[in-house]
């Protein structure tokens, strides 16, 4: 099932935004979509607002770093509920200019979600409503979940993990 | 009368703009169950404008996890909703298994499904119990927590923790639950519903109960959508959406349950489906008893994941490879991203998981429910009496520790 969704969405998208996937491929039950960063929210509100494809829910708005520390990623994992077809949206753009339109305006409920996104990857949001540090204090010039930033190592030197660990 | 009327003008024409007053709820009150700040904008009891402020408790496990290998991860996801934190471990279990394809013995279905029911039942008991305790009904929150205790002493039982469970392993459980064990299991469905009978009669028909909460913060579907709820709240505005039945795991599509759904979206139809809920969990686990494969092992064949017996660590090379590896956490991890979600107390607990091969995972993101419909909150308490923000918020089940995580 998951393989025909995967052609289904691919070819929906292909017709309505030739050359806005960058890469579409099956990670275990999960089709994955890399949509290129400039039709990022014409194709999401396509998606949902599509009558056949229908994906209404917003399940998860996440942040990830690629292991060269040169892009960052935004992960949307929609969800089709009557359905039940689930597919996971990808976004990259450069480290230096962390920007992608705010999806706020599709699902209220990425607000938090964004703002989540912001405060530990430095993703910013254009056009969300109060793009500010949500779990982290206001003072922090940081975005933690950078790999920039490893756990210990800066202030310890009487461990090392050269053996185990990353 | 025309003289009331008269001062009333007068005030209405000298106050041009109307004066809020801001009263700070929290962050530590004891209303509120946990460290939760709102600033709330009031016009006299009405309340105009919420601002939440959360992370009070932010404990960063996202990061910590990015160095800790796969089994030591448990205990993290113990912290997230610490009134269930079974469903956390089996969720984070299961996320892990999916990223190896481990196949596991029906057995370990079946127990999986037994714990993580009972942790439903005292996630949904003692936020239940409490919405009675916010609307000043303390006794069938007396009543009921014994039962909370008699569940957490099936816990110790099997992994000899209470709250902070970090219950079984990765494939499967560290051993056989013990004979006293499924005896208290037992006595637990023999006792319980007897007892929720009591809580309910001393609540959901109580006149003073239900003029309290109906009309309560209600929500409707579409905005329950819109702002992606999950779970009992998301069930009581109407929508029929459960994690179990829709993208069943651990042999949830072997059982047969109803899922309650409600009308309204307010605090009295949260409440209800939690009630309803709850029986229907003691069904699924009478089910999982009676269906119970008695001769499978506890665990999935995963060597990497479980320490061999100790005295073939002593006397087998093998075994005692294996033990180190496993204690340092050199274990073999595929490449790949998984998200798997599993029906948590107060809605869809998700994993999404980045493994690069290596001991740790290289991201490792938690879906946590209430993190995602606490954000409705404000504009669910607008134009509400504070009293009534206060059961609204004990009824959505918004818990510290999953917030922040």
């Amino acid at each position: 099932m998951s393989q025909d969704l995967l052609n289904k969405v691919n070819e929906q998208l292909n017709a309505k935004f030739p050359g806005a996937i960058e890469a579409s491929e099956l990670s275990y039950d999960f089709p994955v979509f890399t949509i290129k960063k400039e039709n990022i929210h014409d194709v999401l509100s396509f998606l949902k607002n599509d009558t056949e494809l229908n994906f209404h829910f917003l399940t998860d708005l996440t942040g990830f770093q690629t292991a060269d520390e040169k892009q960052l990623a935004a992960i949307y994992h929609l969800h089709n509920m009557p359905k039940n077809f689930r597919v996971r949206v990808k976004v990259f753009m450069p480290i230096d200019k962390p920007e992608v339109p705010t999806a706020t305006d599709i699902w209220p409920g990425a607000n938090w979600m964004e703002r989540e996104t912001y405060d530990f990857f430095g993703i910013r949001f254009k056009g969300h409503p109060n793009l500010k540090r949500i779990l982290n204090v206001d003072e922090m010039d940081i975005f933690p979940m950078r790999k920039e930033y490893p756990l210990e190592d800066q202030t310890r030197d009487d461990k090392s993990d050269k053996m185990f660990g990353r | 009368m025309a003289k009331k009327d008269n001062t009333t003008n007068v005030i209405n024409e000298n106050m041009e703009e109307k004066e809020f007053s801001t009263l700070n709820l929290g962050p530590t009150h004891p209303a509120t169950h946990g460290i939760f700040q709102n600033i709330l904008k009031m016009d006299g009891e009405i309340i105009h404008e919420a601002t939440p402020t959360v992370g009070y408790i932010h404990r960063a496990f996202e990061k910590l996890a990015e160095r800790r290998p796969y089994a030591q991860i448990t205990p993290l996801t113990d912290r997230l909703n610490y009134c269930s934190s079974p469903i956390n471990n089996m969720g984070w279990y299961m996320t892990v298994e999916k990223l190896l394809g481990a196949k596991l013995p029906k057995r370990v279905d079946y127990m999986r499904v037994i714990i993580m029911e009972l942790a439903r039942i005292a996630d949904h008991l003692i936020c239940n119990s409490v919405i009675g305790v916010d609307t000043g009904a303390m006794t069938g929150f007396l009543y009921i927590f014994q039962w909370r205790e008699k569940i957490y002493d099936i816990y110790e039982d099997i992994c000899g923790a209470r709250l902070t469970t970090n219950i079984g392993r990765i494939g499967g459980f560290d051993k056989e639950w013990s004979p006293e064990t499924w005896k208290k299991i037992d006595a637990f469905l023999e006792g319980y519903p007897k007892a929720l009978k009591e809580f309910a009669n001393l609540l959901e028909r109580n006149k003073i109960f239900m003029d309290r909460t109906i009309n309560c913060g209600p929500i409707s579907a579409q905005m329950a959508l819109d702002y992606s709820f999950t779970g009992p709240n998301l069930r009581a505005a109407g929508v029929d959406y459960d994690v179990r039945v829709m993208n069943p795991y651990s042999s949830y599509q072997d059982f047969k349950f109803d899922i309650p759904v409600g009308q309204s979206g307010d605090t009295y139809d949260r409440f209800m489906v939690r009630q309803e809920e709850m029986y229907q969990s003691l069904e699924i686990i009478r089910q999982a008893i009676a269906k119970m494969p008695k001769d499978e092992p506890v665990h999935a064949d995963l060597p990497d994941f479980f320490l061999p017996p100790k005295d073939e660590v002593y006397n087998n090379m093998e075994a005692l490879i294996y033990h180190f590896k496993i204690v340092m956490g050199e274990m073999d991890i595929p490449r790949g991203e998984v998200y798997h979600a599993v029906e948590g107390g107060n809605g869809e607990l998700g994993f999404y998981l980045v493994s690069d091969g290596g001991r740790t995972p290289f991201r490792l993101h938690f879906r946590r429910p209430c993190f995602i419909y606490y954000q409705a909150y404000p504009e669910m308490i607008k134009g509400s009496m504070l009293s009534d923000a206060i059961i609204t918020m004990s009824s959505m089940n918004v818990i510290a520790g999953e917030l922040d995580a």
